[in-house]
């Protein structure tokens, strides 16, 4: 299988493709065009020296875009172009939703009780399952949905994330936990639940 | 006694690392007494798992395990 996306990004015909897109969504949220493309380039670069590790294309895809996400965040914190679309914003956002599962108590909400998911292992044959999975990897707020693949998909250790990200250790705790009950929820909401009405 | 907020913190954080004693003890008991709680607790199990599986991509198209 791993195979199969080395020799894709052996292909120019892939890498040009691949490249075309990234440059769209970057030229798309940086100011100037030159910005882009050292950001597509070096996303590129990083994201391959893991490409090894995925099987499957989306799965690569999906990783080089959440490093291209993060350069343009860094550029944008840099150049200190949007000062709101801080991370403070986000979590903000992402406390909404936590405090939208749990009551003041801390107990679940009633109708956000992580429900029995039936068959789980079945739906990893379903391609429309893959498609609810990255829509719902995508959604997650911030930078969770990349630490959570760093963490998850390349299987790095918590110290090495802390050290490449710059961040604390209970920092990654805690954006894994909110990337866990964002994505969990979004895959019974969309997925396991929907299953059991088919 | 813990809330559902801060056990499910405890599940994840049990992904990263080995809890202490103390800790296994409590989530334990809360699972035990709470159907969401332990659901939940299964569903990291499965997240990690189903990730790795789409990580690795062992189920993208069939006519690539024809090769």
């Amino acid at each position: 299988m791993t195979t199969d996306i080395q020799s894709d990004l052996s292909n120019p015909a892939f890498v040009a493709e691949l490249r075309s897109q990234m440059l769209k969504y970057a030229i798309q949220r940086l100011p100037d065009e030159h910005l882009a493309e050292d950001a597509v380039q070096e996303a590129l670069a990083g994201a391959l020296k893991n490409a090894g590790s995925f099987g499957r294309r989306s799965a690569l895809k999906t990783w080089v875009f959440s490093i291209l996400k993060n350069k343009i965040f860094d550029i944008h914190r840099q150049r200190k172009y949007v000062p709101e679309r801080s991370p403070d914003r986000e979590e903000s956002e992402v406390e909404d939703i936590q405090d939208t599962l749990f009551d003041a108590r801390g107990s679940w909400q009633t109708d956000e009780q992580p429900a029995n998911w039936s068959s789980p292992m079945a739906a990893v044959q379903n391609e429309d399952f893959w498609r609810v999975f990255e829509t719902c990897l995508q959604g997650l707020p911030g930078n969770q949905s990349h630490l959570f693949m760093k963490r998850e998909f390349l299987e790095c250790k918590g110290d090495e994330i802390c050290k490449s990200e710059g961040i604390s250790l209970s920092n990654l705790h805690t954006q894994l936990y909110r990337a866990r009950l964002h994505l969990r929820e979004c895959l019974e909401n969309r997925w396991f639940l929907k299953g059991e009405r088919r | 006694m813990m809330n559902c907020r801060q056990v499910t913190r405890l599940l994840s954080d049990s992904q990263e690392y080995e809890l202490s004693l103390k800790y296994r003890i409590i989530t334990r008991i809360h699972v035990m007494l709470c159907s969401g709680c332990r659901n939940f607790g299964k569903q990291l199990n499965l997240l990690r798992e189903i990730t790795r599986t789409y990580a690795k991509g062992k189920n993208e198209s069939p006519d690539k395990s024809d090769k």
